[in-house]
């Protein structure tokens, strides 16, 4: 019998779930009040299974405010004694001289970009920018004496040194992330010429440098950059000939209304113009990490979730700022491991490579991380996919940079194929791909816009919430709703086994013991509020867990939810369903077993149990929830008065009689004595004797006393299965002694994006309830 | 409440956040509340903070407009997940005193429920077969059936203990199906009160027609009535028996017509139990009253009547009976119970002795609990 009122239930209290995390004061992000928001009300306890977390960088782990720090025009560093460029004297020098190189740079940088300049009232000039590096690079030139004045359909005026100088911009070739390059083509209008101004990462500029120029210098700017965690921009620029300008224009137009492959057919185009590019230096941009992001990753990686940064940008400033953020230990304790190469050879023995290292290392498995690039990426996931596979699995850490939108969901989905939960967060476009293929997309509302944010099951404001929203809102969502979806079984089934055993006893004709009035009721009104109102439950308080953040571990291994604890409330109900109607039908035999009267004593017998089963199972008592509790008592009784008090229902007096026969409250005392008792000694056994470490949290909460040593209760990693990579571990294959979860994991949950959701999706749970018990019968 | 702490603490921000003060109309406790959040201690020292929007947040968290502080503070906590909660711990000194009082108080109240139950004064004849007359002793469903054969049948019961009027008289059935699903079903509650005027039974069948005719009332319970009749005697005098009062009151008021009467019943060619004087009213015929108020269990007592004298010890109490009613056919059995009754009803050692037993238990675990956490204390 699948109990409906469960699927009523779980939908009321995870709607709630959502509602929590909207109403959190504490996840509200102050700069821009913007408050968390759950989207999908589906999943909250999902958050606290969480076990990879796939983090894109920019403007999630940063703050995504751009700040033109450094600059390395013709060979000359700026910036690098003071720490901002803006404030070097030499490079204020050099402009006011008039050094042409310089000139050039900072042309590019102001004019180089799709931004706005808007003009105030008062006369400033906002700038309105889509990448917040352009943003950066513009304002650092305008206080260079380079300002950015107006921007016309086709022309633009820039003001250098009090003189206005115009340009037409006669074309733009747009930044794409496959490009990783944007340019623009413009007509100096005293001049008559016509120049090609790019800027982009260095990888796509130098390649296409003037061949005979020295591009080392270039090359060890930005290396240098990187190792400070700086964002770093190449900038370029060519005079263009005439003749050529209008040869490519013509292809450039025909391939813009191209209308297959136009991206494909108008990068191609784009390719043609940018080369023999003179370079003119290196703009190097900070973006600080968001506030509370080391902490953060730090208590969530004791939670035992192992995070992989996926990011655009370069390998070391990426290395960089996981160094900063905690993401990887420093050296000696630290090891990083790199996976590069151009070739398949080459990818192939240093991924063998880091393998054997990685399966030999003594430390432990979260101090060892590997580093990957976009190239080495493609390369590994297109041909080494299972020794991929494997190296993802060992290891708790990974740095992917320059990756595309396309490999962060390739990644996402190669860890779902584990049996990995995974939750991705990121805050830009680039991001979507990942947040929707996740098990849970955390959207960043920032400063790159919503699409992340709206694309999310969840946006939160700042990086730092998503402590929060896992170890706070996840795990109570997880525990919660382990309670209610058990509870929920328990008191159907101790229903069931009363009608089963009063069918032996009624000639198995299949005689309902209880009439359909209070059948109906039972779910609905007697026994559904009590437990709703476990969404208030909270078994530790917020500061321990945010102090002992290693207890998430009973939610990730589905500790609380599983095919013994199911078995447990299973047996809890089989035996309060022997309680109650052995003693009914004893103490209610011969001159009383009237049938409505013995009906409503055992039915009475299950709503007495039922409230002391919540109140056993309840950690914190609210007064919604006392109330909840023996209100629902007191209602029972006085649904069934006004019930016994009108003659034409079936149980007409029944109510009065039975609460005026002292008979009646010896039988109820009795049930509940002898249903709770060995429940009660139980628990407290387990308790006391056999604690979990939840409960030696609680006790030390509670009791104020000394927290002893958690231990470490680190989960093994998990052996993935050997079909899907028939490669040997050479570690030893210990698999959990826990079981998968039953309701709560969602491997196909309905997500919001994805079409509407399937309206029966416990069902499907269901026949994963099944499918999970089969699997671990074959594991074990 | 704290109203003097409240006011304090809102003077003393009010000087250092004078926005907050043109701004936040919250209620002093309420802001107090809020000011004790983390973030607001912070205001000064984040100058780009948009107070306006605080402001609204501030407004739209803790104070709607026009309600009561502590409802405010209520929902405020309910939305922060932060009610005041109390959190009992399982100590060993909770437990085992726990147990221990279960024990206390389970242990007497179980004595005294046995003793009730033993002060009941009880005698059971089971007439079933010594009814029978020996010819007969091996077809007895011949012999129940032919009603040819006078059925009257002399019992003597001997008084163990003196029994204090009213002495009940109970019939009792054993291994008789009267919760079985078909049977249950089998009659129309709406025909026992209103009559030929209710004329749709299909609920009855297959008791519900005969001839054409319906049949009042209706069904198979009412077609099985019970038709076994006893006549005490002590010596040669008849003891006083009422059978009045023996149904419940509410079902002869509400449940069973006054002017419905008996119409075409036990009329067919199966003959299931007794008949009724089809110029009595149903409500007046307690029999069935009784009757139609079926057991839930497979063996049950059904009330007969009240012999309104004491009888002493050693008595001997001569009960004519007319032995009618078929239960041979099935195997069932038939007993006739005279009872005295205490507070808790008829005679039953149950209670008792589950009580008795579930306070020994739990003597018994808190002992042990108590051995445990002295050998093994944490």
């Amino acid at each position: 019998m699948i109990p409906i009122s469960i699927k009523v239930s779980l939908d009321l209290v995870k709607s709630l779930y959502a509602k929590f995390i909207d109403w959190d004061n504490e996840m509200i992000d102050l700069e821009t009040s913007t408050r968390s928001h759950a989207t999908n009300t589906a999943i909250s306890e999902d958050l606290g299974q969480v076990e990879y977390i796939l983090t894109d960088k920019t403007g999630t782990l940063t703050e995504n405010k751009m700040i033109f720090k450094r600059c390395c025009i013709s060979g000359i560093f700026y910036g690098n004694e003071s720490g901002d460029a803006l404030k070097d004297v030499e490079l204020l020098n050099a402009v006011a001289s008039g050094s042409s190189d310089v000139i050039r740079f900072l042309t590019v940088m102001a004019v180089c970009n799709t931004v706005i300049p808007i003009q105030s009232k008062s006369g400033e000039i906002l700038y309105k920018a889509q990448s917040q590096d352009e943003e950066a690079l513009v304002r650092a030139a305008a206080h260079l004496h380079m300002i950015f004045v107006n921007k016309n359909a086709n022309s633009l005026e820039i003001n250098f040194n009090a003189s206005i100088i115009q340009y037409e911009v006669l074309d733009t070739l747009e930044f794409t992330s496959d490009r990783k390059r944007m340019s623009i083509v413009i007509k100096d209008c005293r001049g008559g010429k016509t120049f090609l101004l790019s800027k982009g990462a260095d990888e796509a500029i130098l390649p296409h440098a003037l061949p005979g120029q020295q591009t080392r210098t270039f090359a060890e700017a930005v290396e240098q950059y990187a190792q400070l965690g700086l964002r770093t921009l190449c900038l370029a620029w060519r005079e263009l000939e005439e003749d050529e300008y209008r040869e490519w224009s013509l292809m450039f137009k025909e391939a813009n209304s191209t209308l297959v492959d136009r991206e494909w057919r108008v990068a191609e185009v784009c390719q043609r113009l940018e080369h023999n590019l003179e370079l003119l230096g290196v703009a190097a941009i900070e973006d600080r990490l968001q506030d509370g992001v080391p902490e953060t990753i730090e208590t969530l990686r004791k939670a035992g979730i192992n995070f992989w940064m996926l990011t655009g940008d370069k390998q070391n400033t990426a290395i960089q700022i996981a160094l900063s953020c905690n993401f990887v230990s420093p050296e000696p304790k630290g090891q990083l491991l790199l996976i590069n190469g151009k070739t398949e050879d080459e990818v192939c023995t240093s991924l063998e490579r880091v393998l054997l290292t990685m399966r030999t290392t003594n430390s432990e498995p979260k101090d060892v991380a590997f580093v990957v690039d976009g190239w080495a990426l493609e390369i590994a996931l297109k041909h080494y996919r299972k020794a991929f596979t494997e190296l993802a699995i060992l290891s708790r850490t990974a740095i992917c940079c320059r990756v595309t939108p396309s490999q962060k969901a390739q990644l996402v989905e190669l860890l779902k194929s584990c049996d990995y939960r995974t939750l991705a967060i990121g805050d830009g476009g680039n991001d979507v791909r990942m947040i929707q293929q996740a098990d849970i997309g955390v959207g960043i509302s920032g400063r790159e816009g919503l699409q992340a944010a709206r694309a999310a099951d969840y946006s939160i404001g700042k990086f730092r919430f998503l402590k929060r929203l896992i170890l706070v809102h996840g795990r109570y969502s997880y525990n919660r709703t382990a309670f209610l979806s058990q509870y929920s079984f328990y008191k159907s089934l101790l229903i069931c086994f009363i009608q089963i055993f009063f069918s032996f006893i009624s000639g198995v004709s299949g005689t309902s013991l209880f009439n359909s009035v209070s059948l109906m009721a039972y779910n609905v009104f007697y026994t559904s509020i009590p437990v709703l109102v476990s969404v208030l439950d909270k078994d530790l308080s917020e500061r321990t867990v945010m102090q002992h953040p290693q207890i998430l571990f009973y939610c990730q291994a589905g500790r609380l939810l599983n095919p013994s604890t199911f078995a447990g409330w299973f047996g809890r109900s089989l035996f309060h369903a022997i309680v109650v109607f052995a003693i009914t039908i004893h103490a209610y035999a011969y001159d009383k077993s009237e049938m409505e009267e013995l009906s409503m004593v055992a039915l009475s017998g299950c709503i007495w149990l039922q409230a002391f089963v919540v109140s056993i199972e309840t950690n914190s008592f609210t007064i919604p929830q006392l109330l909840a509790i023996w209100g629902n008592l007191a209602a029972f009784y006085v649904i069934n008065w006004i019930v016994s008090a009108l003659p034409s229902s079936g149980m007409y007096t029944i109510m009065f009689r039975l609460c005026r026969q002292p008979t009646y409250w010896v039988t109820m005392f009795l049930i509940v004595a002898a249903g709770m008792g060995p429940v009660l000694a139980l628990k407290y056994f387990r308790y006391t004797y056999r604690s979990s470490k939840i409960n030696i949290l609680q006790q030390a909460e509670r009791l104020g006393g000394p927290i002893l040593s958690l231990g470490n209760i680190e989960p093994q990693p998990r052996s993935y299965d050997k079909d899907v990579c028939p490669l040997s571990i050479s570690q030893p294959k210990n698999r959990n002694p826990v079981f998968e979860p039953l309701l709560s994991d969602s491997p196909n949950a309905t997500r919001r994006s994805f079409g509407p959701g399937t309206p029966f999706d416990f069902f499907q749970s269901q026949s994963r309830l099944s499918s999970s018990y089969s699997r671990n019968c074959k594991d074990n | 409440m704290d109203e003097d702490g409240g006011t304090s603490a809102v003077g003393m921000d009010n000087q250092s956040i004078p926005v907050l003060r043109a701004g936040l109309k919250v209620k002093p406790r309420i802001r107090k509340e809020f000011m004790n959040q983390r973030y607001l201690n912070g205001f000064e020292s984040l100058p780009g903070v948009d107070l306006v929007s605080i402001v609204f947040l501030c407004e739209r968290n803790t104070a709607p407009h026009g309600s009561k502080y502590w409802s405010d503070t209520a929902i405020y906590q309910f939305t922060q997940q932060s009610l005041p909660a109390c959190k009992p711990v399982m100590t060993p000194a909770s437990v085992i005193t726990s147990f221990f009082l279960v024990g206390i108080i389970f242990i007497p109240v179980g004595l005294v429920c046995l003793q009730a139950s033993q002060s009941v004064v009880e005698i059971v004849d089971s007439y079933d077969t010594d009814c029978i007359p020996d010819p007969f002793k091996n077809n007895k469903v011949a012999y129940i059936k032919d009603s040819s054969i006078p059925k009257k049948c002399f019992r003597f019961l001997k008084v163990h203990k003196h029994m204090k009027a009213p002495i009940y008289i109970y019939y009792q059935l054993d291994n008789y199906y009267q919760n079985h699903r078909r049977y249950v079903k089998s009659r129309s509650d709406h025909q026992l009160l209103h009559g030929l005027k209710y004329n749709d039974t299909s609920s009855c069948r297959p008791e519900e027609s005969n001839n054409g005719l319906p049949i009042v009332p209706c069904g198979l319970i009412a077609w099985s009535l019970f038709n076994d009749t006893y006549a005490f005697f002590r010596g040669t005098e008849e003891l006083k028996v009422s059978r009045k009062n023996i149904a419940w009151k509410s079902d002869r008021d509400h449940k069973f017509g006054k002017h419905v009467y008996p119409f075409n019943f036990q009329n067919g060619t199966l003959i299931g139990g007794g008949n009724l004087d089809p110029t009595i009213a149903l409500s007046d015929q307690e029999d069935l009253i009784v009757w139609m108020r079926t057991a839930a269990l497979p063996s049950f007592r059904k009330s007969y009547g009240r012999i309104e004298e004491d009888l002493d010890v050693d008595d001997v109490v001569r009960v004519e009976l007319l032995n009618n009613y078929n239960t041979y056919s099935f195997g069932g059995k038939k007993k006739l119970v005279l009872s005295t009754a205490s507070w808790l009803g008829g005679k039953n050692d149950f209670l008792g002795m589950a009580y008795v037993y579930v306070g020994s238990s739990s003597i018994f675990i808190a002992f042990a609990f108590m051995l445990l956490h002295v050998k093994n204390p944490r």
